[in-house]
């Protein structure tokens, strides 16, 4: 299994408790707008990805990830630099 | 032409929907007399004031009263200009000079708001390369500060010791850290642990700024906060107040001992580039807050109220935001929005007003009840709001 699928695998199932309208996820899903995720549940759902992954995501990275997809590609950049 | 309003629609058709049911516009309330710190006429009804922020009641004072008038007589009614060039009186001095002998700190800087005073402290002093650690239940004021600057923000979940000091080993090394903290959260009234908080800040590094708008006058043995209560000032770098609270008036400060503060007032825009106090606003601030410095009965009393009205809000059987009462702050949690607006009403009705907080200015979607106790409010006021309570908790069903 790749880094990416792994980790996609983690993001996923993160992303799970918090689908309320449990609507099918996908790396094109919007957080803000498919998931109709308010500014707070944003904040805590990074905070749960910041420490499963022992990485940094700040409000300023926030501002350019849109979809799961580009998270998790950052996901991939950040772990790697590790 | 694209309307520029559409995006407001949906909080448009809320509202619609809410007033449609007959309910008062809790955003829109106005006093039409105020009697008291504890008292205003509302719809030409006597009402009890519990959710104004105004702890030790100093508004109506006789001392800070008569130092405004005198301001007024003396100075006029506005300085007409920036702090930098000709909005510098003798009473923004005499206010500083106030606030430092309060905190017993060096430097003191005082703001046109409280508001102003968090924007433009963090804005400034954490730069590109430097990192904002800070709570995620923060004051808009707070994330507004984050958002003018250009510094790298990491939050951290509510009060969790461990998850700031993670976030802060993950700063690269030899970045600038500042950790924003709050002393009391003004939402559900809790405090941080800024014992152990300040503690990780300073094994890592970091400087740190305490908000402590609504610790202000009644928490530490001096007023100072929790900061001074959980006694670790010394290691505060920076502490944020307001005079819109337990001082009485309105305007903002930050204090410190850092031995280039001064510098702040040359670059710091929300300073510069804003009109300062009217004289008569810094005059009744350093009245209140000298007088603040010798409250010590008064904030005894406060305490009792807070205490009574938690333990008589829990057994009516209220649920409420703390276990145990932390600050002048009691939040009572609604089930949502349209029954906290119903009760919001049903205790205006009775003659009580408290502030109605909702998302997304709440944590976890909450509709609050917000009550702020005064140190004015007797031992009948308080029984009277308990009265209420039950009163309108029974009229909307929340109580059965």
């Amino acid at each position: 299994m790749s880094d990416r699928q792994q980790i996609s695998d983690q993001v996923h199932a993160l992303i799970q408790p918090l689908n309320k309208k449990g609507i099918a996820v996908t790396d094109a899903t919007r957080f803000a707008q498919d998931l109709e995720w308010d500014s707070l549940t944003v904040l805590d759902f990074v905070a749960t990805i910041e420490d499963e992954f022992d990485v940094m995501i700040t409000m300023n990275m926030q501002a350019e990830i849109e979809t799961v997809g580009q998270l998790i590609d950052a996901l991939v950049r950040l772990t790697a630099e590790k | 032409m694209n309307d520029l309003f559409a995006k407001f629609d949906p909080l448009i058709q809320q509202r619609q929907q809410l007033l449609d049911g007959g309910v008062t516009d809790p955003f829109n309330l106005v006093m039409e007399r105020v009697e008291s710190p504890t008292v205003a006429i509302c719809n030409g009804k006597r009402t009890i004031l519990l959710g104004t922020y105004n702890y030790m009641g100093m508004t109506f004072d006789p001392d800070v009263i008569a130092a405004g008038k005198q301001a007024l007589d003396d100075f006029g009614s506005g300085t007409t200009g920036s702090r930098v060039l000709n909005g510098t009186y003798a009473g923004h001095r005499a206010v500083e000079d106030a606030l430092k002998d309060f905190y017993a700190m060096d430097h003191a800087m005082v703001f046109s708001t409280g508001y102003q005073a968090n924007l433009g402290v963090i804005s400034t002093i954490a730069g590109k390369d430097d990192y904002i650690v800070l709570d995620i239940d923060s004051h808009a004021s707070i994330y507004d500060g984050c958002a003018l600057g250009n510094a790298q923000i990491v939050p951290f979940r509510h009060n969790d010791v461990d998850a700031l000091e993670k976030r802060l080993k993950r700063i690269p090394e030899g970045a600038g850290k500042l950790v924003v903290l709050e002393g009391v959260y003004s939402m559900l009234g809790d405090i941080a642990p800024l014992k152990e908080m300040v503690a990780v800040c300073k094994a890592n590094g970091a400087m740190v700024l305490v908000d402590e708008a609504h610790s202000m006058g009644f928490i530490g043995e001096h007023g100072r906060g929790v900061a001074e209560a959980q006694g670790v000032i010394d290691d505060v770098d920076f502490i944020v107040g307001t005079f819109s609270k337990s001082v009485g008036t309105v305007g903002g400060f930050c204090v410190s001992n850092h031995p280039k503060f001064e510098i702040l007032r040359l670059v710091c825009r929300p300073y510069v580039f804003t009109a300062s106090l009217p004289p008569s606003v810094v005059a009744t601030a350093a009245t209140s807050v000298r007088k603040l410095m010798d409250s010590a009965d008064k904030r005894a009393h406060l305490w009792e109220n807070s205490k009574r009205l938690h333990a008589g809000l829990r057994q009516l059987g209220f649920t409420l935001g703390t276990e145990e009462p932390q600050s002048a702050i009691i939040a009572v949690i609604m089930p949502d929005l349209e029954t906290g607006a119903a009760m919001w009403e049903a205790l205006l009705h009775e003659g009580l007003y408290v502030n109605l907080a909702r998302p997304p200015a709440t944590p976890a979607g909450m509709t609050l009840l917000r009550c702020s106790l005064c140190a004015l409010h007797s031992e009948e006021q308080v029984g009277e709001i308990l009265d209420m309570f039950a009163a309108a908790g029974r009229a909307t069903g929340c109580l059965s």
